[in-house]
C-alpha cells in the first residue's frame, strides 16, 4: 500500500483528502465521488479508524454530499476489511439516516439495506438489529422512518426473540404519533408482510393494516391501498374475504378522493391479487363505482384501467361482463364533462376491441370512437388516433376512415402547433394502415402544406415525416409525388420555404437514392447556392455536405467542388465556414488548393 | 397579571439618545414555535430573527425564560418583476414553524410572492487537519509530504446556521397574505387574494391550485381572500376568510379543487347599523383555528368573534376590541387605518384570545369569566418584571384619572401582530419596530 512511503502517489490523495472540506461544493463533491480512492490509499486499518468517524460527523454537508456519501457507503464493505468489518459502516450510515432531506435519508436506508446483506447472522444480531432498533425509538421522526425500511431485511435472518422485538417494533412505528412515520411504515407494510410467516401475517399484519386504512390521515390511509396488494397476494383464496376485502371495500369507498384515487389507479394489481372470484363479485361492481365517480381524477385514474380491467376478468363471462357491466359506463365517459377523463379513456378505448372481438366492435365500440374522433378537445382525438393499430387488427380501418379523415385534417390545420406536431409524428403509422392510394388521394396535400408551416418546428417534424413516407411507400413512389413538390419550392420567394427545400433534400437523399439525388435533387442545390439570403446559401454547402455521399467520386469532383470552391470565397463569413467545413468532410481539399 | 419581561429592538437607538427607527425594522410578523422554546419575527426589511428561550440555571434563576436572539438571517430580498414592471417587497408577511423533525429547526417565510423554507441548525465542531497546509495555513512542499492525515473533528464555539432549504415561487399572481402548514406534515396552503395554492413540502416546481375565486371577468370582483388556515387535527379541512366577512369551510376529501365550500359561516348584517363603512369593517383580517379544532376565531376591524364550527349562522361570541372607534370610522378611512389588518390570536387552553388596537394597546378577553382588559406595549413600563396596569379608554364625558380620551389615541402606534406560548402564559407583541414579551407572573 501507498501509505508508508513517501513518494509522489501520495500527493493527489492528499489532495482529495484536503478537499473533503473545501469550501466549494463541487470540490467536496468531487472528493466524496473518490472516496474509494482515498479509502484505498489509506487501507482498511485508517479507513476504519480514521475516515470513517470523520464521515459519521459530515451530516452537516449539503444534500448533494451528503447523498453522494450515503451511496458510496453502500460500496464500502471491502474497504473497510471485508464482510468481518462491514459493520464499522454503521454508524456514518445511521446518522445519514436522520437527516431531514427524504433522499439522502432514502439511500443511507438503501446502503444499509444493501450491507445488511453482507452481515453474517451474529453480526446482524449484534450490530445491525442494535441499530434498527435505536432508530425505531429515536426522539425525531426521521430516524423513525428510516428504520420502516429496514426491518424487512433483518427478519428472515435473526433468532425468533429478535424476531418477536422487530415485530413489536413495526407495531409501535405503525402506531406513531406522527403521520410521517405511520406513512413510512404504510408503505413498507407490503414489503414487510412478505417476510414475515403466514401466521403473523394473519395476527400481525392484517390488525396493522386495517388500523392504517382507517388512519385519520388519507396520506396514511391511500398508501394502504398499496400494502393491499402485496397482503392479498400472500394469503390463501379463503382468508381473503374475511381479511382484506372489507378493508378494500371501505378504500374503494372512503370519503377522501384520494384514496378512492389511489384504488383506482392500482385496481389492476388488486385485481390479480385478489383472483377471479373476487373479481367478478366485488370488483366489478366497485369499478363501475369508480368510473362513476364524482371526482373527475378519480374517473381519469379508473378511465385509464379499464382496458387492463376488462383483460384480466376470467375468461369465461368476460364478454358478458363487459357488455353489461363496463361498457354502459365507458359510453357515460365518452361525454364526460372533463377533458382529462376523456382523455385518458381515448388512450385505452380502442385496445376493447380486441378483447370483444369484430362485430361488438362495429356495433357497439365504433360509435363510440367515432363520437371520440368528433371530440372538441385535441387530446382526445390525438389518443384515439395514436391507437388506431389496435383497431385495424379487429376489423381494418376501413371503417373509420370516413371518420378519420376529417378529423386529422382538423388537427393538422389546429391552432395550437403543438397539436400539429402531434399528428404529424402520427403519419407515417396512418400511411402505414391506409395505404398508399388513400394516402395520395386524401393526406398527401396536407405534408405538403406542413413544409409551409409558419412555426419551424412543424416544418422540421414535416421533412422528417416526408422521409420516413418514403421508407414506407419506396423511392419510386418519392419519385412521382413528393419530390416533384419539394423542388419546385426551391423558388419559393420566402426564403424559408427555400431552405425547407434544402432541408428536405437532407432528409431525403439517403432513402431516394443515389438515382434520384444526382438527377433530380443536385441540380437543385447547385443552383440555389447563387441565392442571394446568405443563410440559403450556408445552408447548400450544409447539405452538399450531406448529400456528398450519396453522390459518385466523379459527381462530386466535377459538379460540387466547384460551386463549394465558390461559396469557400463568398463574402458572408457563415458561408465561408460551411462551405470549408464541406470540403474538408468530403475530402476534395487540396494540399495544392492554397 | 401580566409582568413585563423583556423588550427587543430599537434600544440602541434610545442609549444614543435619538429614536429613530427604520421603516424596515417594523415587526411584520412573530410566530412561536410549537414547543414554545423559539419565537421568530420577520420584518419590513425582509429579515427574521429567532429568539430562544434561556434553559433554567441555577446560577441566574430570575434569567429563566429569558428569549434571547438565537439567529438573524436575511429570508428574502427585494426583488423586480421584469415582466410585469413591479417591484416586489423584501416584507415577511408570514412565518410558520413547522413541527420539530430533527436536531434542526425548520419554518417557512414567505413575502408577496415566494415562500422559503429555512432550516436553523448548530453547529460545534469543525474539522481540523491539512496535508497540502500546515497549522498556520502555509502551503507545504509537496514533497515533504510522507504521510497522509485525515482531518479530525473538534469541538467549537456553538454556531447557527440558517440555510434556505427550498424556494417555492412562481405560483401567487397576487400578494400572498397568510401561508399554513397541514397536520399531515407534508403539504401546506399559500394563500393570496384570489387562490389558494396547496403545496408539498419537498416538492417545489409543482403546485396545485385548490381555491380559485377570480372571476372571468376582473369588474365582476366583489370580494378577496383574506387569509387561510388548515384545521389543526383534520388534515382535510382548511377555512377561509373574506372581505365580506364570511368564512368558507372547505374539505378536500370531496373534490380536488375546493371550490365548493362544506360550510359558510357568516352573520346577517343588522340593517340599522348599516353605513358607508359596514363593508370594509365588516372584512376579516384574520381567521384561527382554535387548538382543539372545534372553534374558529375571526378578527374585522371593530370585532373578534368566535364561530362554533357546527354553527353556521351566527358567530358564538363576539367581544368588542375597541368600539368607542365607531363613531371615528370617517378619520380612520381618511387615514387609512380602517384598512389595517389585525391578527388575533388563542392562548394555549382556547380560554382566552388576544388581538391588537391602537395606541399600542392590546385586548385580551377571558372566554370563561367574560373578563376583558386592555393593555399597553410601551417603554414607559417596559421595566423588566414590571406589573402591566391594565388601561381604559373613555369616551366623552369626563375622564377620570388613568384614562386616556379616545381623541388623544395615537393611530400610528398600532398592535398588529401578537403570538402566544402554545403552552404558557407568554405572548410576545410586536409594536411597530419593538418586541415586547410579556409573562404571566413567574417566580
Amino acid at each position: 500500500m501507498a501509505g508508508a512511503d513517501g513518494d509522489d502517489s501520495l500527493y493527489p490523495i492528499a489532495v482529495l483528502i484536503d478537499e473533503l472540506r473545501n469550501e466549494d461544493v463541487q470540490l467536496r463533491l468531487n472528493s466524496i465521488k473518490k472516496l474509494s480512492t482515498i479509502a484505498l490509499a489509506l487501507g482498511v486499518e485508517r479507513t476504519r479508524t480514521e475516515l470513517l468517524p470523520f464521515l459519521t460527523d459530515t451530516i452537516y454537508d449539503e444534500d448533494e454530499v451528503l447523498l453522494a456519501l450515503a451511496e458510496q457507503l453502500g460500496n464500502f464493505t471491502m474497504l473497510v476489511g471485508g464482510p468481518e468489518y462491514v459493520h464499522c459502516l454503521l454508524p456514518p450510515l445511521e446518522s445519514l439516516a436522520t437527516v431531514e432531506e427524504t433522499v439522502v435519508r432514502d439511500k443511507a436506508v438503501e446502503s444499509l439495506r444493501k450491507i445488511s446483506q453482507e452481515h453474517s447472522p451474529v453480526d446482524l444480531e449484534v450490530h445491525f438489529e442494535p441499530l434498527v432498533k435505536r432508530l425505531a425509538s429515536g426522539d425525531w421522526f426521521t430516524s423513525r422512518t428510516s428504520a420502516c425500511g429496514l426491518f424487512s431485511v433483518c427478519y428472515p435472518r435473526v433468532s425468533s426473540t429478535v424476531k418477536a422485538e422487530i415485530r413489536q417494533h413495526f407495531r409501535t412505528l405503525c402506531s406513531d404519533d406522527t403521520p410521517m412515520v405511520r406513512r413510512a411504515a404504510a408503505s413498507k407494510l407490503g414489503e414487510f408482510a412478505k417476510v414475515l410467516e403466514l401466521d403473523y401475517v394473519k395476527s400481525d399484519i392484517i390488525s396493522l393494516f386495517t388500523a392504517l386504512a382507517s388512519d385519520e390521515q388519507d396520506s396514511v390511509r391511500l398508501l394502504a391501498v398499496e400494502a393491499c396488494v402485496s397482503i392479498a397476494t400472500l394469503l390463501p383464496q379463503e382468508d381473503l374475504e374475511t381479511l382484506v376485502m372489507p378493508t378494500l371495500r371501505q378504500a374503494a369507498e372512503d370519503k377522501s378522493w384520494r384514496v378512492r384515487y389511489m384504488v383506482a389507479d392500482k385496481f389492476s394489481e388488486l385485481q390479480k391479487a385478489v383472483g377471479p372470484e373476487i373479481t367478478k363479485n366485488d370488483l366489478v361492481p366497485a369499478f363501475q363505482n369508480l368510473l362513476k365517480d364524482c371526482e373527475a381524477e378519480v374517473r381519469a385514474a379508473a378511465a385509464n384501467k379499464v382496458k387492463e380491467f376488462c383483460e384480466n376478468l376470467p375468461e369465461d363471462n368476460r364478454e358478458q361482463i363487459i357488455m353489461t357491466h363496463i361498457l354502459p359506463c365507458v359510453k357515460e365517459l365518452v361525454s364526460d364533462t372533463n377533458q382529462h377523463v376523456k382523455s385518458a379513456l381515448a388512450s385505452v378505448i380502442m385496445g376493447l376491441s380486441t378483447i370483444l372481438g369484430k362485430d361488438n366492435t362495429i356495433e357497439h365500440l365504433l360509435p363510440l370512437f367515432l363520437a371520440q374522433l368528433k371530440d372538441e378537445c385535441p387530446e382526445v382525438r390525438l389518443n384515439i388516433i395514436s391507437n388506431l393499430d389496435c383497431v385495424n387488427e379487429v376489423i381494418g380501418i376501413r371503417q373509420l376512415s370516413q371518420s378519420l379523415l376529417p378529423a386529422i385534417v382538423e388537427l393538422a390545420e389546429d391552432a395550437k402547433w403543438r397539436v400539429r406536431l402531434a399528428i404529424i409524428e402520427y403519419m407515417p403509422l396512418l400511411a402505414g394502415q391506409l395505404g398508399v392510394e388513400f394516402f395520395d388521394e386524401k393526406l398527401n396535400t396536407l405534408c405538403m402544406a406542413w413544409l409551409i408551416d409558419h412555426v419551424y418546428a412543424i416544418r422540421e417534424a414535416a421533412t422528417c415525416n416526408l422521409m420516413k413516407l418514403v421508407e414506407k411507400f419506396g423511392a419510386d413512389w418519392a419519385q412521382n409525388t413528393i419530390v416533384p413538390k419539394v423542388l419546385g419550392m426551391a423558388n419559393d420567394p420566402n426564403y424559408l420555404h427555400r431552405m425547407t427545400t434544402l432541408f428536405c433534400i437532407n432528409a431525403l437523399s439517403d432513402v431516394c437514392g443515389r438515382d434520384i439525388t444526382t438527377k433530380q435533387m443536385l441540380p437543385v442545390v447547385l443552383k440555389m447556392s447563387e441565392d442571394q439570403v446568405a443563410n440559403v446559401r450556408f445552408n447548400v454547402a450544409k447539405s452538399l455536405q450531406k448529400i456528398g455521399p450519396v453522390l459518385e467520386k466523379i459527381t462530386l469532383q466535377n459538379q460540387v467542388k466547384p460551386v463549394l470552391d465558390k461559396l469557400a470565397t463568398d463574402k458572408d463569413m457563415d458561408v465561408k465556414y460551411f462551405a470549408h467545413e464541406a470540403l474538408s468532410v468530403l475530402e476534395l481539399t487540396y494540399p495544392a488548393h492554397d | 397579571m401580566l409582568r413585563q419581561r423583556q423588550t427587543h429592538g430599537g434600544q440602541n437607538d434610545i442609549k444614543r439618545g435619538k429614536n429613530v427607527s427604520m421603516e424596515t425594522d417594523i415587526i411584520s410578523t412573530v410566530e412561536f414555535n410549537s414547543s414554545g422554546e423559539l419565537l421568530a419575527t420577520g420584518d419590513k426589511g425582509g429579515r427574521v430573527v429567532v429568539f430562544q428561550r434561556e434553559q433554567e440555571s441555577k446560577s441566574q434563576p430570575q434569567r429563566r425564560g429569558e428569549y434571547n436572539v438565537y439567529s438573524t438571517f436575511q429570508s428574502h430580498e427585494p426583488e423586480f418583476d421584469y415582466l410585469k414592471s413591479l417591484e416586489i417587497e423584501e416584507k415577511i408577511n408570514k412565518i410558520k414553524w413547522l413541527p420539530q423533525q430533527n436536531a434542526a429547526y425548520f419554518l417557512l417565510s414567505t413575502n408577496d410572492k415566494t415562500v422559503k423554507l429555512w432550516k436553523i441548525s448548530e453547529r460545534d465542531k469543525r474539522p481540523e487537519g491539512y496535508n497540502l497546509k500546515d497549522e498556520d495555513g502555509r502551503i507545504r512542499d509537496p514533497s515533504t509530504i510522507t504521510s497522509l492525515r485525515v482531518p479530525v473533528l473538534q469541538p467549537m464555539d456553538l454556531m447557527v446556521e440558517a440555510t434556505a432549504r427550498r424556494v417555492f415561487s412562481n405560483a401567487h399572481t397576487y400578494h400572498i397574505n397568510s401561508i399554513s402548514v397541514n397536520s399531515d406534515l407534508q403539504t401546506y396552503i399559500s394563500t393570496d387574494d384570489l387562490r389558494v395554492n396547496l403545496w408539498n413540502l419537498e416538492i417545489t416546481d409543482r403546485s396545485f391550485n385548490i381555491v380559485d375565486i377570480k372571476p372571468a371577468n376582473m369588474e365582476e370582483l366583489t370580494e378577496v381572500i383574506t387569509s387561510a388556515e388548515f384545521h389543526p387535527q383534520h388534515c382535510h379541512t382548511f377555512a377561509y376568510s373574506s372581505s365580506k366577512g364570511s368564512i368558507r369551510l372547505c374539505d378536500m376529501r370531496q373534490a380536488a379543487l375546493c371550490d365548493k365550500h362544506c360550510k359558510y359561516f357568516e352573520e346577517p348584517e343588522d340593517p340599522s347599523t348599516r353605513s358607508f363603512f359596514s363593508e370594509i369593517i365588516s372584512s376579516i383580517s384574520d381567521v384561527k383555528f382554535s387548538h382543539n379544532g372545534r372553534y374558529l376565531m375571526t378578527r374585522d376591524y371593530l370585532t373578534v368573534k368566535v364561530w362554533d364550527l357546527q354553527m353556521e349562522n351566527k358567530p358564538l361570541e363576539t367581544y368588542q376590541v375597541h368600539d368607542y372607534l365607531r363613531g371615528k370610522l370617517c378619520s380612520l378611512y381618511e387615514n387609512d387605518c380602517i384598512f389595517d389588518k389585525f391578527e388575533c390570536v388563542w392562548n394555549g387552553s382556547d380560554s382566552v384570545i388576544m388581538t391588537g388596537s391602537y395606541n399600542n394597546f392590546f385586548r385580551m378577553f377571558d372566554r370563561n369569566t367574560k373578563r376583558d382588559v386592555t393593555l399597553e406595549a410601551s417603554r414607559e413600563n417596559s421595566k423588566p418584571r414590571a406589573i402591566l396596569k391594565p388601561r381604559k379608554v373613555c369616551v366623552g364625558g369626563k375622564r377620570r384619572k388613568d384614562e386616556i380620551s379616545v381623541d388623544s389615541l395615537d393611530f400610528s402606534k398600532k398592535i398588529l401582530h401578537t403570538t402566544w406560548h402554545p403552552q404558557e402564559n407568554i405572548i410576545a407583541v410586536a409594536a411597530t419596530n419593538n418586541l415586547y414579551i410579556f409573562q404571566d407572573k413567574v417566580n
